[in-house]
């Protein structure tokens, strides 16, 4: 039920007869006074608003939603603290390239620029990680920011729009306009590839002997995985898929040689070190990949495609750059590759049994602890064997994201939702209930840390409140974990301000059970699997599970910081046995 | 190092300026100088950057540059072909006793005194920056009380304009963006 244009009302309703128009059912905020005047036609709209905590968790809310559908995320939030407490969500987002439309009231354009009572220049502060935004201050503007900010938001590579709205064009009478069309000089996406680049990599691929497909979180905004499926088998190279790109291409299949970067496995991290071509796929050679940019892959030429052409040649020099969307890049490269290779087809069978025994020799793995305490690891494990690969698993930041990027072999892409870029502790448990609002008929398992955990659990009060059944397993350490690894191998184990002794105080379970969860704990590694199975069991409300693990496991592999990828350690002190292998 | 100059197609709308010198400070560009004002299109606004990085950087800042949705068109104006001016006006301490002197080097400099009083004179001038730095030490003898200079301006020889080539925008329909194929 659409509104005609020309219809008289305020700006407020045509705000929200505008998100309508976009194809918003879902937005996450809190209301207050600068955005006041919105809130009451929302309070008729067709639109579920959903009443969040805090404005960071709607933001995060937003991003978890956007991530498992693929459609912007929407959040909502009054003037002053209201919008600063979203600029760590769009900060991720922007990292991310996550598509999101976060709304915020600002003071009347009268007061604008006076240190008004709740006044924060939110359109200066968001300039550096919205992809754009607005200030509106004539009510006539509204609808045409709205379309503008959509389709920013989800075309081209995918990111935050901040609208925001000063009060009193909320409160003045205007005529809703929805435009037909977006007119914007300076944004023109470039979707489709050059044929001259998709020749050239073509042609550059079918001369190389040690290629590899460098996939990153692009594959999966294009929603181009069966293509890279069938990419990938043509060629029959390995693959690597980066943290963003976990389920893009399964973890199961053969070629899949896993994650590569800091916490990557051997096989993925020396597959790049090795190689003669990277097939880089909506990638962007981040510093937690390459390692010390300088000795990355330093045999390789580099196929770089990219939908954002700022990307191509950022950190690396690109042979063959390739700007387009990802889907569109793929689809023309197969038959161009079918043609290559019906010419010239390499033979790959040296390389790949070379990144197969590495991956045979080096699988990842972990110890269980000798003093009869839960491995985090083994519960991470347990929760994907348990809930099925058909879940969706959302992970804080630190140890335990690492572990669930590395012990749970997605399938499928959308199913692992985590801050990769910005690498923002408190984003799980919002993200998660986003992904449910998103998903409602999937498993959500919100993996977090303890840590994590304490930052941003007051969702799920919303969650128990909004019929949000989303499941929590904390992977309680007692510890700020990954800054506690990192003291242990290079501050010499002197731990200062990492034990959270979040073992004693909070009891997590009793929080749990005051927010309308369910709250569950585990001491023992033969009760891991039971109360997995009693957390699934639990459909109709908010599970928290508080696993109490080992304290002093740690993730490997590891690259340290800095260092090259050739300095990879399988455990602490001990590199891969290079002397074995034939690379 | 080399310095290269930009002409920056931009919307003339709030905050444009912000958003550029943003995107220089927070990718750690180095702006030598920067010069905005209104073009012959109303809703049209014209920077001259003048940037000194390495030659594989410059196209790294053109490409940040162009993901400003305000920025609708970038161009690097090279030297040769364009003529490329500041605005130069510097007060000096000069008695009138001196005047002809001053007149004569000013001349040669085609500039122009625009103020004196019986303390100091001011002059106006403009031109390249190399023709700027040559005037002010020629009247830096007489001793330079104060000066103020524009950022460089930046116009390409010949016919053509940078907004013929670049003012199509698309009009694009407002469907709901992005269907994912959500678990594919």
């Amino acid at each position: 039920m659409s509104t005609p244009n020309g219809t008289a009302m305020n700006g407020a309703t045509s705000l929200v007869k505008s998100l309508e128009a976009a194809g918003v059912d879902v937005m996450f905020g809190i209301p207050g006074g600068a955005i006041l005047p919105a809130y009451d036609p929302i309070f008729d709209s067709t639109i579920r608003h959903i009443l969040v905590r805090h404005e960071q968790g709607a933001g995060h809310a937003a991003t978890g939603y956007a991530q498992v559908t693929g459609r912007a995320g929407v959040c909502i939030a009054t003037s002053g603290p209201g919008a600063t407490n979203l600029v760590t969500p769009l900060a991720d987002a922007a990292m991310d390239s996550v598509p999101l439309v976060a709304i915020t009231g600002q003071v009347p354009s009268a007061a604008i620029g006076t240190d008004a009572f709740q006044e924060a220049d939110i359109r200066g502060i968001t300039m550096p990680f919205t992809k754009h935004n607005y200030l509106i201050t004539n009510p006539d503007d509204i609808p045409r920011a709205i379309a503008e900010a959509f389709h920013i938001a989800n075309t081209g590579r995918p990111g935050p729009v901040l609208v925001d709205i000063a009060k009193d064009a909320l409160q003045r009478a205007t005529t809703f306009n929805w435009p037909s069309t977006v007119s914007l000089a300076g944004y023109h996406p470039h979707l489709e590839p050059d044929s001259q680049s998709i020749s050239d990599a073509a042609a550059l691929i079918a001369q190389s002997h040690r290629p590899v497909f460098y996939v990153g979180g692009g594959v999966i905004k294009a929603n181009a995985s069966r293509e890279l499926m069938q990419l990938a088998e043509l060629l029959g190279a390995p693959v690597v898929t980066t943290l963003m790109a976990l389920g893009s291409f399964p973890a199961s299949h053969p070629l899949h040689m896993g994650m590569p970067g800091m916490h990557g496995t051997v096989s993925a991290v020396t597959a790049l070190q090795k190689s003669d071509l990277l097939i880089t796929l909506g990638a962007r050679f981040d510093d937690r990949v390459t390692g010390k940019l300088s000795s990355f892959a330093v045999n390789a030429k580099v196929i770089h495609a990219d939908i954002d052409p700022a990307e191509i040649g950022k950190n690396r020099f690109a042979d063959v750059p390739i700007v387009g969307d990802l889907k569109a890049t793929i689809t023309a490269l197969i038959p161009a590759l079918r043609s290559a290779l019906s010419k010239n087809q390499p033979d790959l069978s040296t390389w790949l049994r070379q990144v197969n025994h590495l991956k045979s020799t080096y699988p990842l793995g972990f110890d269980i602890p000798t003093d009869g305490t839960i491995s985090p690891q083994y519960v991470i494990q347990q929760l994907g064997k348990i809930s099925g690969l058909d879940s969706i698993f959302v992970a804080g930041v630190g140890q335990h994201q690492m572990w669930a990027s590395q012990f749970i072999p997605y399938e499928k892409p959308r199913t692992w939702l985590n801050s990769g870029g910005l690498g923002t502790m408190g984003y799980s448990v919002p993200a998660a209930m986003g992904a449910k609002v998103g998903a409602p008929d999937t498993t959500v398992w919100s993996i977090d840390g303890d840590g994590c955990f304490q930052m941003t659990n007051q969702e799920l009060v919303t969650c128990a409140l909004n019929n949000i059944p989303i499941k929590v397993a904390i992977i309680n350490n007692e510890s700020l974990g990954m800054v506690r690894q990192w003291q242990t191998l290079f501050y010499e184990g002197r731990y200062s301000n990492t034990s959270l002794e979040s073992k004693r105080i909070p009891d997590f379970p009793k929080l749990a059970d005051a927010m309308g969860c369910v709250g569950l704990s585990c001491d023992r590694p033969e009760d891991v699997d039971s109360i997995i199975e009693k957390a699934m069991s639990i459909n109709d409300q908010p599970v928290v599970v508080d696993f109490r693990v080992h304290r002093d496991a740690m993730v490997w592999p590891m690259v340290a910081a800095g260092t090259s990828n050739d300095e990879i350690m399988i455990a602490r002190e001990m590199a891969p046995d290079w002397d074995s292998q034939e690379l | 190092m080399s310095t290269h100059t930009l002409a920056v197609l931009v919307e003339n709308s709030p905050g444009v300026l912000a958003r550029v010198a943003g995107l220089f400070s927070r990718r750690a560009y180095n702006i030598d100088s920067l010069a905005v004002g209104p073009t012959e299109n109303p809703n049209i606004s014209r920077m001259t950057i003048v940037i000194n990085v390495e030659n594989h950087a410059l196209e790294q800042v053109i490409r940040q540059l162009d993901k400003l949705i305000n920025v609708i068109h970038i161009a690097e104006v090279k030297p040769l072909e364009s003529i490329q001016s500041e605005l130069l006006l510097v007060k000096i301490s000069a008695t009138n006793s001196l005047k002809a002197e001053v007149e004569r080097v000013v001349d040669s400099f085609g500039a122009k005194i625009v103020d004196w009083d019986d303390q100091s004179m001011t002059i106006e001038a403009t031109g390249d920056p190399e023709k700027i730095a040559n005037l002010l030490t020629a009247v830096g003898t007489f001793g330079i009380r104060e000066l103020v200079q524009s950022g460089l301006v930046a116009l390409e020889r010949g016919s053509s304009a940078l907004s013929d080539r670049t003012l199509s925008a698309q009009s694009i329909p407002t469907a709901d963006g992005g269907q994912a194929d959500y678990q594919n």
